[in-house]
């Protein structure tokens, strides 16, 4: 496996722009010749597709819902960075490089985060020119807050809905193209495998849910934008239907699978309230600016709130624990969302949480209303307000509100090089199915402006010159009649018949239960070595539990969920024993990826870099057959590798 | 508590569908609804039979996923909520509930409670759409938008594509939809070039994908789980009207 970062030369402010000087450009009367195939229409998807297609190619674009508008982009909250300055208050694009690779915990390619940052100023440009209506000021200027683990306000935002707003921007860009004829779009199909010819990608088989069909679509590259694997978890800010597949379909054709383990952990989520749960509800990070989170001090007291017996609003300012002020006093209530997290669950491990499940800690606003009154928190957080009651019942304006961390997002996902293309020629990933830019932890806010970097302003270049390179000779010549896509197309239909004819007595939802609780409890918010090894082998029974007796009901040729679900549920078991493997080789705590054995005599997470500064790249090997890792080291060059403190 | 639930059950988009009864128990009040048919689904796959279909995706109010015309009302009795934000406490134990798609010639069924919105990404894509190609933009600070005009395009943009304006309307008309894209980008300035052309365009794609037309009724409004408000109607009609008196007098 050849994981050359394809890093170019150059001073780090000059390599991109460097790069794009030295790319092949394709002649505008050339590029109608040219096919490129784009899974996903969420930030990355969509902006890829309608650049790509403004430039001249044919694109085909998939997503799994009804429209390319409701992918899950959509559910972003909190807002988007962008190194603007526009607040003067010190931010600039080495700053937002800085804390980039700084809250990654220094497991991320400095190039890639640097380029990032560059670019990260023309989305807010392009998304203004678009229509998308971000907050602004009386002035007609643009407003800006800051966000999770940063000192500097370089957040945009459209009140909580910030995510679907930039997606109706991208949306509307793609629809312009679907209406000029240059991408055509296909709802409701979902991508089951990628074909490789002559090792490069050419293309896709897909099943429409909605009649079964089974089809192959080829092309001249694949851009795999299809989200992140949060799902595999069961229990997650998630969409319902976000899955593994496309990228590990990749991962098993021969595409590295880079830091599986890193996912990340959302301290502000509604906390669970029973078995049936489908769904976990993030209550957006910028409550933090003015919620105070705190448990009781004592165990006693804490029983007392979750029995009913006292109300917390009765509790005295010496009998409450802020945590996180206490812990780290320079950043509060404001620390990143890992550290944030893992104390909401060591206090709760104490028995010190609240909420009837003992699995809570409190936000509480009461300070803020006294200082600002309640119509400026109203005004601030109205909708979330709103929304915690709608779910929970409870009012938070007067009770103070429970919140517990959830899983939110995954830095891991397919390895990619500078230019975002995998190991496999012609496979390129954008958005949160890459790995690039994160590291082992993400700044709230920066996942939105990774997806639009990379399907405004990386992936139509680096695509264009790999076309370039691919020579004119070459376009279009792929066909599904190649046996490669006869193949692949036969696998499918066999996977599909291997489900239906099981007939078991276990629903696919079950064994995704199942396998939530086994990933949460071991591969979680804290991991060590026995506990690994045990999520290894009940996975390893679970997968073989599952191909014995899963039952799928209903046709395969109609719209069938419990189909679909099978599917994805199967990859997410062998998948989530990849990222125990992950986590179980890393023997460092770094990021959200929290090992027992690694750490400090305070409980802080202990970074090893001279044996575990690397990306983590897994290599499929055949079914059956343990994955092979491969490194790719990594070069600090422009930051000196510190010890994250917040305190 | 336990339920009876009516649900319409239609195998495809040509079969004829009906009503089957059917009851679940020991739902939580903390359940949503969504949850609550999950539960019921599970019931169906663990007896061998076919699960109920519908729509739904992030279940946190947003993705517009979800529909499902709840004992007549789309996306149930309270306001301002989608199905999936529907929390059970606001049924009774024993309670009967009937449980129908979105119904308009426009949003064909396609299995069960699933239906076919593709007709809305069709207005959208006739002009739902600022021209403003990728790396083109300027400096995002150069257009000083008052906050007033851009808090009243937010409150337009806040539409979820769900459908429901056109479910609950008598005649099907899309009009609160078109008019909240509308509105959005007409009341700014990056809008302002194709004002015109995008309220023709929209409108006649609206018409021709089978919707019906607007006699004022507000019962999508009051429906709406964004709360959009009726004022995007008003905006729709008169910027298509002058955009089609302009029209004429260019000929
Ligand atoms: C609740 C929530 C709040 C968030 N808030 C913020 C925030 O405030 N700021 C921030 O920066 N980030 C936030 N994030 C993270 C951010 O929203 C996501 O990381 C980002 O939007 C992912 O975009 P994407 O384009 O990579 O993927 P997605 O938007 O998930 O899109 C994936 C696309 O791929 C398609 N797809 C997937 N699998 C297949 C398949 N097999 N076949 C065909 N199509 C497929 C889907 O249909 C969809 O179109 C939040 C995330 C969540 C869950």
């Amino acid at each position: 496996m050849n994981l050359d970062s394809k890093i170019p030369e150059g001073p780090l402010s000059e390599k991109w722009s460097n790069h794009k000087f030295n790319m092949r450009l394709v002649n505008p009367a050339n590029r109608r010749k040219y096919h490129v195939i784009v899974v996903g229409s969420g930030l990355a998807g969509s902006s890829a597709a309608a650049s790509l297609a403004e430039q001249g190619y044919n694109v085909s674009c998939f997503c799994y819902q009804d429209s390319p508008r409701r992918a899950h982009s959509i559910a972003a909250q909190g807002g988007i960075n962008a190194a603007k300055n526009y607040q003067n208050d010190g931010d600039s694009v080495q700053r937002l490089f800085y804390d980039t690779i700084k809250g990654g915990d220094y497991r991320s390619r400095e190039a890639n985060v640097y380029r990032l940052a560059e670019v990260s100023t023309k989305i807010i440009d392009q998304c203004v020119s678009q229509g998308v209506p971000f907050a602004r000021e009386y002035g007609g200027l643009l407003a800006n807050r800051s966000f999770g683990g940063a000192q500097v306000s370089r957040t945009f935002y459209a009140r909580g809905q910030t995510g679907q707003q930039l997606l109706l921007g991208a949306y509307s860009s793609l629809n312009r193209q679907i209406g000029l004829g240059k991408v055509t779009m296909y709802t409701r199909h979902e991508m089951l495998d990628v074909v490789v010819v002559g090792g490069h990608a050419k293309g896709i088989i897909v099943r429409n849910l909605v009649t079964g069909e089974i089809t192959r679509h080829a092309a001249d590259c694949v851009v795999l934008a299809s989200g992140g694997y949060g799902n595999v978890f069961y229990l997650s800010t998630n969409a319902q239907a976000c899955n593994v597949t496309a990228t590990y379909r990749a991962y098993k054709r021969g595409a590295g699978f880079a830091n599986p383990c890193f996912t990340q952990i959302h301290p502000t989520c509604i906390p669970v309230h029973g078995e049936d749960q489908a769904k976990l509800t993030l209550m957006s990070e910028s409550l933090r600016n003015d919620g105070r989170v705190w448990v009781p001090k004592s165990k006693e007291l804490a029983e007392k709130i979750r029995s009913g017996e006292i109300n917390p609003n009765s509790i005295p300012e010496e009998d409450r624990d802020y945590y996180l002020e206490r812990k780290y006093p320079s950043f509060g209530n404001l620390a990143p969302r890992d550290i944030s997290s893992r104390s909401a669950k060591e206090v709760c491990d104490e028995g010190r949480g609240v909420a009837s499940t003992g699995l809570g800690v409190y936000l509480d606003f009461r300070d803020a209303i006294i200082r600002d009154g309640e119509q400026a928190i109203r005004e601030r957080y109205g909708n979330l307000f709103e929304m915690y009651n709608r779910i929970t019942g409870e009012n938070p304006y007067q009770t103070p509100m429970m919140i517990f961390p959830a899983v939110h997002y995954t830095m891991g996902g397919l390895w990619v090089d500078y230019n975002l293309q995998s190991t496999i020629p012609g496979l390129f990933v954008a958005g949160e199915a890459n790995f690039s830019d994160h590291g082992a932890n993400r700044l709230g806010a920066s996942a939105l402006m990774q997806g639009l970097a990379d399907g405004y302003f990386v992936v139509p270049y680096t695509v264009g010159n790999y076309l370039g390179e691919l020579g004119i000779a070459e376009a279009g010549f792929s066909n599904t009649q190649e046996d490669a896509f006869e193949q692949v197309e036969a696998e499918v239909k066999q996977r599909i018949d291997q489900f239906m004819n099981m007939k078991g007595t276990r629903s696919p939802r079950s064994f995704h239960k199942e396998l939530g609780q086994i990933i949460w409890n071991y591969c979680g918010m804290s991991r060590n070595q026995s506990g690994l090894n045990e999520a290894i082998e009940k996975l390893q029974k679970l997968k073989k539990e599952f191909w014995q007796n899963v039952l799928v009901v209903g046709k395969a040729e109609e719209l069938n969920a419990e189909l679909e679900r099978a599917g994805r549920v199967a990859d997410f078991i062998e998948f989530g024993e990849l990222m125990c493997r992950d986590a179980l080789m890393r023997e460092e705590s770094c990021g959200g990826h929290f090992r027992e054995e690694h750490q400090t005599n305070e409980g802080e997470a202990l970074r090893n870099d001279s044996d575990y500064a690397f990306v983590g790249v897994w290599e499929y090997k055949g079914e059956g057959q343990i994955p092979v890792l491969q490194k790719e080291d990594l070069a600090f060059e422009n930051v000196a590798l510190a010890t994250r403190s917040y305190k | 508590m336990k339920l009876n639930l009516k649900i319409w059950r239609q195998e495809s988009k040509e079969s004829k569908g009906k009503f089957v009864d059917y009851s679940v128990d020991n739902i939580s009040e903390e359940a949503s609804f969504l949850e609550m048919l999950d539960t019921l689904n599970e019931s169906l796959v663990s007896k061998n039979s076919v699960p109920v279909a519908f729509d739904h995706d992030c279940r946190e109010g947003i993705c517009g996923m979800c529909s499902l015309v709840i004992n007549g009302e789309p996306h149930g009795p309270e306001k301002a909520t989608t199905t999936c934000q529907l929390h059970m406490r606001h049924f009774k134990d024993g309670d009967t509930i009937t449980i129908e798609p979105w119904r308009a010639q426009a949003f064909p069924v396609i299995k069960d409670l699933t239906t076919d919105r593709s007709a809305f990404d069709k207005i959208m894509q006739s002009g739902g759409f600022v021209t403003a190609r990728t790396g083109s933009a300027v400096d995002a600070n150069e257009i000083p938008i008052p906050k007033e005009v851009a808090d009243k395009a937010m409150d337009a943009a806040a539409c979820i594509g769900c459908g429901a304006c056109v479910a609950a309307c008598p005649n099907a008309s899309a009009m609160l939809f078109t008019g909240a894209k509308v509105s959005h980008l007409n009341s700014l300035p990056q809008g302002k070039a194709e004002k015109e052309r995008r309220s023709l365009l929209m409108v006649q794609a609206m018409d021709e994908a089978g919707f019906g037309g607007c006699t004022n009724i507000g019962a999508c409004e009051s429906v709406c789980p964004k709360s959009i408000n009726l004022d995007v109607i008003a905006q729709l009609n008169r910027d298509y009207h002058s955009s089609s008196f302009k029209k004429i007098m260019q000929f």
